[in-house]
């Protein structure tokens, strides 16, 4: 089976804080981390191919700028057989839609039996990117995998997390899961998977020239973006709210009309 | 000259550095506390690789070097001296001398599972009345057809409760002198070998600290590491290699309290002004972090050096002496900032200021380093 990861290179945001002037993120000297679900897709690549143990591969692709190299050198240092970095000036701008175009196409190039994604990126926090592949492709999808396991004829089952329940969907592959960070603890890099990132394994470009009989021009980059960022802002801290405690119902009542009053909303 | 890392080097420390926060740390005080081995952190280094660093693959070792053994022991020590010290004794003094020194078999037959993790090393030289004077080894080895009998006892042995494998240094020929001194690969389970008392010791609480105990100890005639009468040599070859990495570990000791002691007084209040707000703070650090840089840089210069085929011994013991001095002297002065609370143990400080007298003492003390530093300097 080809296990096909998509990763993507974020700033660490818990290290991550807006400018108050310009509402744009500062980036400076922030370290860029490979998206924790991601990586929770990578382990679960990673502990699948262990699994089955007959020859199935883990692939790794990004779609970013260069500096995403040592994204997918992590990825490789932990135990992925391949990598991909898909990149190129005609990519630049792209909206989730055409990110998502422009990834479907790689992995058409690529080749994949089940592709992974994360559920969504710490950056952007869409959750759109990973369906919107499958889409692409045409490929059955179950996204917020919480578990995911392979039967003996290929099958692949996922225990999906749901607002009150769980789901276990099963589908045939090729399909498409994104994977939640609680999908499996990473492993750290090996010390040997450190050095074969550089020495022994190579991450693989694909650039526009490379996918450009899978892809129509006006699809991608900023032109293919139908989104428009209308404003960001910094949001405001909320006041703590009032808790009332072991009140009768008519008291209850009383307390929250005369709040509402002294707020004017009534 | 390139004073950056390699970019495998950069992702080995960011693996190493996420390792050592999330899996060591936590443990740290702990360890100290219960004086016990973190046997726990010592599997996760096998599964990782931690313990076979600078090894070829084909020894289960995982291809690295010098340098990147170094930044095992850098990050490990930022957090634990206890688990930087199991590390560097069973690279640095037990895999390092079958790795230099050994045969094809005895690298297959030893070097290959203490490298891979599977089995823990250990070193003996220093006896009771042989520490600094090295040369005055009172243990003897006398061959008897196929194999060597070995009489005599080791003290202050690191990993000795644990440990597996152990280069022994013993006299064969006392009328040789330094010349009549040998070195052998000696198995826990040999007839005869024993591990004696446990000490108490004032810092790196949680590391194994024993005796060594050789009653007819039976030691078959293959297990001679290199030549007969060149184990004085191949211990202070040993210890030269070994001291690049206790200068790692006294130069992660100090970056640990250094950056342990800015969380510190970016919290701490004193006259309605955080203490990092005081210039006598901010010069104290200031001043820190340059003997620490500089010792750093004294550190990797001998890795580098090994890692070329450069002579190092000289540059290992400078190493060593600069940064011993400089973690012994960070980890006071920052106890000194946190003030009435550094010296007790709920804070890390306090643990980090007595791992740090180790390094001046072990491995050789800050005054060999300078006899060893005197003689390259040609002054006798």
């Amino acid at each position: 089976m080809k296990i096909v990861v998509c990763i993507k290179q974020v700033p660490d945001t818990t290290e991550v804080k807006l400018d108050p002037v310009t509402n744009t993120l500062i980036r400076d000297g922030v370290p860029s981390i490979i998206n924790p679900d991601d990586k929770a897709g990578i382990e679960t690549a990673l502990q699948l191919k262990e699994t089955l143990n007959d020859g199935s591969t883990v692939t790794v692709v990004s779609m970013g700028p260069f500096q995403a190299d040592v994204a997918l050198r992590e990825a490789l240092a932990m135990g992925a057989d391949e990598a991909y970095l898909i990149s190129d000036r005609a990519f630049g701008g792209s909206d989730t839609l055409a990110t998502s175009t422009i990834i479907a196409a790689g992995l058409k190039k690529i080749g994949f039996d089940l592709v992974i994604t994360g559920r969504q990126a710490i950056d952007g926090d869409t959750a759109q990117v990973g369906p919107q592949i499958a889409e692409h492709l045409g490929i059955p999808q179950v996204s917020y995998a919480e578990e995911v396991h392979i039967e003996a004829d290929g099958t692949v089952v996922v225990k999906r997390q749901f607002e009150d329940r769980y789901h276990i969907l099963e589908m045939k592959t090729p399909c498409l899961i994104t994977a939640l960070s609680e999908l499996a603890k990473p492993r750290y890099m090996s010390v040997a998977g450190c050095f074969d990132a550089y020495r022994e394994k190579e991450v693989k470009m694909l650039t526009y020239e490379d996918l450009k009989d899978l892809l129509d021009p006006s699809q991608i980059g900023l032109k293919g973006s139908p989104t428009n960022v209308y404003k960001s802002f910094t949001k405001q801290a909320k006041g703590a709210g009032t808790i009332y405690k072991d009140l009768s119902t008519d008291d209850a009542v009383a307390a929250i009309l005369a709040k509402l009053d002294e707020r004017h909303f009534i | 000259m390139d004073f950056s890392l390699s970019k495998e080097h950069q992702l080995l420390q960011q693996m190493l550095r996420s390792f050592a926060e999330t899996e060591v740390k936590p443990l740290a005080q702990e360890v100290d506390e219960e004086e016990r081995v973190p046997f726990e952190t010592v599997e996760k280094m096998k599964r990782y690789g931690i313990l076979g660093i600078p090894f070829p693959k084909q020894y289960g070792g995982q291809g690295g070097d010098t340098l990147a053994y170094i930044l095992a022991i850098e990050e490990l020590s930022k957090v634990c001296a206890t688990t930087s010290v199991i590390l560097a004794a069973h690279t640095s003094l037990c895999s390092n001398p079958i790795y230099e020194f050994g045969t094809e078999e005895q690298k297959q037959k030893y070097l290959v599972p203490l490298a891979k993790g599977e089995k823990i090393g250990a070193f003996g030289l220093t006896e009771p009345g042989a520490g600094t004077d090295a040369a005055g080894q009172q243990t003897k080895a006398v061959l008897e057809g196929d194999h060597y009998v070995l009489n005599g006892s080791k003290i202050f042995i690191t990993n000795a409760g644990f440990a597996d494998v152990f280069i022994i240094i013993a006299m064969t020929d006392k009328s040789k002198g330094t010349r009549g001194i040998s070195a052998f690969i000696v198995e826990k389970d040999f007839p005869g070998f024993s591990v004696g008392k446990h000490e108490k010791k004032m810092g790196i609480k949680g590391s194994s600290t024993c005796e060594l105990i050789m009653e007819n100890c039976i030691v078959p005639k293959e297990n001679l590491l290199g030549q007969e009468g060149k184990g004085y040599s191949i211990a202070m070859k040993t210890l030269d290699s070994g001291r690049i990495g206790i200068a790692a570990q006294a130069l992660g000791i100090g970056e640990g309290a250094l950056q342990e002691t800015i969380g510190y007084v970016r919290e701490r209040k004193q006259f309605n002004r955080r203490i990092s707000q005081f210039q006598n703070t901010q010069f104290e650090l200031a001043s820190m972090k340059a003997d620490l840089d500089a010792a750093q840089l004294l550190v990797y210069r001998a890795a580098w050096a090994k890692d070329n085929g450069q002579p190092y011994g000289h540059l290992a013991a400078i190493a060593k002496l600069f940064a011993a001095d400089t973690a012994s002297d960070v980890t006071r002065r920052c106890l000194q900032l946190y003030g009435g609370y550094g010296y007790t143990r709920d804070y890390p400080i306090e643990r980090m200021m007595r791992d740090a007298k180790i390094t001046e003492i072990y491995e050789g003390t800050s005054e060999v380093q300078k006899m060893v530093i005197a003689s390259h300097l040609k002054v006798k």
